[in-house]
């Protein structure tokens, strides 16, 4: 196939001085999106990693990194992470929940493709306009809010819930996460092989050891991995929280929207460690996600 | 077994429950405008505002200009890696990824610092320039999407055999990219545009943060001055993603399953 290719054809003809010519319009048909991704992905993001290594002055400090052990700080990265981690592990056991039963409860085939169908729409439902839905249903006028106070005299905000708060802003979350599990996890579901429980029970497995024995341990590695894809979703996600909470949330993303606008930290160059910071976690989270991905596309091929 | 099926339909219909519940509030609260009745008031209020007409307006063009850009960017790439560097796939797939790690603000205060208006690429001196920044920022937060789905559709087509079988006739690059490649991933393409589409029609943190008048911007500011439009808005935004995703799964049942049964 390669002999009549044009590559082959060149290098038949003019071996030396083809291959001379050839290699750089080789690189040029993959050149515009090099240029654009460094242009406008690596070097901001370069940019603004090494300004959080940098004085006013420009010289290397680490003073940046270490003004980010500020308590208000520190409480905004503990807060965000606390969230994005909450609504990861419960999106993603939720999600494994819902998926398991739509694959493999016996329900008729349409539970499944309206299933997928919806959740392909509700991971997408995110911004500003998931924050108002959460506000009509359970904000102080909101109907689930009315509906409990009217018929069953339940207040739930009497029990100190609040939609502007730590679990509301992850069960608004949620809204995202748990569709975008079924979405990634189903077919990972799907590559268990109908085989391996037959397998199991011949053996004399009982439904609850096959689960515990063969599924979990081969379903672990993409669990864990979507996990941290969850997780690093819902930590870079602004626009629900500031849409829900205004600035009233102390969340890394706000903080960091707030000191873009108006360098509230007063130090710029604070402001590129935060950035760097929020990197550096979803960067962990992602290496993590690739490391667990590799692990498991070994079992479900 | 049948109990495994009685749980199933549990956790279906608390799954149900959770996901209904807030658009049926949403709808139910989006039409208690009028007092005493249901009414489709906030709608009309909604859509009878310039504001939203002109951000909604904006935001479609930024978002078609996203997709032309995303498709520019991406498909000779795509197509050029398919073809003749398949050693660079794994760099290109990793830097394509970069978006779901780097957050969307932090890639536009990266921008807010390297283009201003004293930077030697001044594309925040002007609105034009930062309308062009806008639609450069939309187009990588799009390039996990844009790539995968036109990667896909590459992979169904035989991609070498349609470069010579062109390039026996004549054509050169271009023609070839444009007239052979484009159209035999056009479903692919597409996908990867419906969903651009609803990543980009009500995004916030971008469009605010470079001060341009979108849609997201104005969805932020009508959910902090008003009570009954944002539900409505919210409602409308969930349809534009409905829409968006049906148009996908709509598309997904034309596109050619494997390289045996090409696309025509």
């Amino acid at each position: 196939m390669t002999d009549i290719s044009v590559s082959g054809s060149i290098r038949q003809s003019t071996p030396r001085a083809g291959q001379r010519v050839r290699l750089p319009t080789q690189w040029l048909g993959v050149a515009p999106f090099f240029i654009f991704a460094l242009m406008f992905l690596i070097l901001p993001t370069t940019y603004l990693i090494l300004g959080a290594f940098q004085n006013d002055a420009g010289e290397f400090t680490l003073e940046n990194i270490a003004a980010l052990s500020r308590p208000s700080i520190v409480n905004a990265y503990w807060i965000s992470i606390r969230i994005s981690f909450t609504s990861a592990i419960l999106g993603a056991l939720v999600g494994l929940a819902i998926a398991i039963a739509i694959v493999r409860g016996g329900l008729p085939p349409w539970v499944r493709s309206a299933t997928m169908t919806f959740s392909g729409v509700a991971s997408n439902f995110a911004g500003v306009p998931l924050a108002f839905a959460f506000l009509a249903t359970l904000g102080r006028l909101g109907l689930v809010t009315v509906l409990l106070n009217t018929l069953a005299g339940f207040n739930i905000y009497s029990t100190g819930f609040n939609i502007l708060s730590f679990w509301g802003l992850t069960l608004t979350y949620l809204y995202f996460q748990i569709p975008l599990m079924v979405v990634i996890i189903t077919p990972a579901i799907d590559g268990l092989k109908r085989e391996w429980g037959e397998a199991a029970a011949t053996l004399g497995a009982t439904q609850f050891q096959y689960w515990r024995m063969v599924a979990i341990p081969v379903l672990w590695p993409s669990f864990l991995g979507t996990v941290v894809l969850l997780f690093a979703n819902a930590f870079g996600a602004i626009a629900t929280a500031y849409a829900l909470t205004g600035s009233s949330l102390n969340i890394v993303p706000i903080l960091l929207y707030a000191q873009i606008r108006g360098d509230v930290l007063h130090n710029p160059h604070l402001g590129y460690a935060l950035a760097f910071g929020m990197i550096f976690i979803t960067g962990l989270a992602n290496v993590l996600y690739l490391w667990f991905r590799t692990r498991s596309e070994r079992w479900l091929k | 077994m049948r109990v495994a099926r009685i749980w199933a339909w549990i956790t279906f219909g608390i799954g149900a429950a959770y996901f209904f519940i807030p658009l049926i509030a949403t709808l139910e609260f989006s039409m208690r405008m009028r007092r005493g009745e249901y009414s489709f008031d906030a709608y009309r209020i909604v859509l009878g505002d310039e504001r939203f007409q002109a951000t909604f307006g904006y935001s479609v063009v930024v978002a078609i200009f996203t997709i032309l850009l995303g498709v520019l960017v991406v498909v000779p790439t795509a197509y050029w890696i398919r073809l003749r560097m398949p050693q660079l796939r794994p760099i290109v797939e990793f830097i394509t990824l970069l978006p779901l790690i780097i957050p969307a603000i932090v890639i536009v205060f990266g921008y807010i610092r390297m283009y201003g208006s004293n930077s030697p690429l001044p594309f925040l001196g002007s609105a034009r320039g930062t309308d062009v920044l806008l639609i450069i920022g939309y187009a990588t937060l799009a390039l996990p999407y844009m790539y995968r789905a036109v990667d896909t559709g590459l992979r169904t087509i035989d991609v070498r055999t349609l470069t010579e079988a062109a390039q026996i006739l004549g054509a050169g690059w271009a023609t070839i990219i444009a007239r052979i490649i484009l159209p035999n991933v056009l479903i692919a393409v597409l996908s990867g545009a419906f969903l651009t589409f609803a990543i980009v029609i009500g995004e916030f943190t971008m469009a605010s943060l470079l001060n341009r008048p979108a849609f997201g911007p104005y969805l932020q500011n009508i959910g902090a001055n008003r009570a009954y439009e944002p539900a409505a808005l919210a409602v409308i935004a969930f349809a534009i993603t409905w829409g968006c995703m049906s148009v996908i799964q709509i598309l997904s049942r034309f596109a050619p399953r494997s390289a045996s049964a090409p696309a025509n």
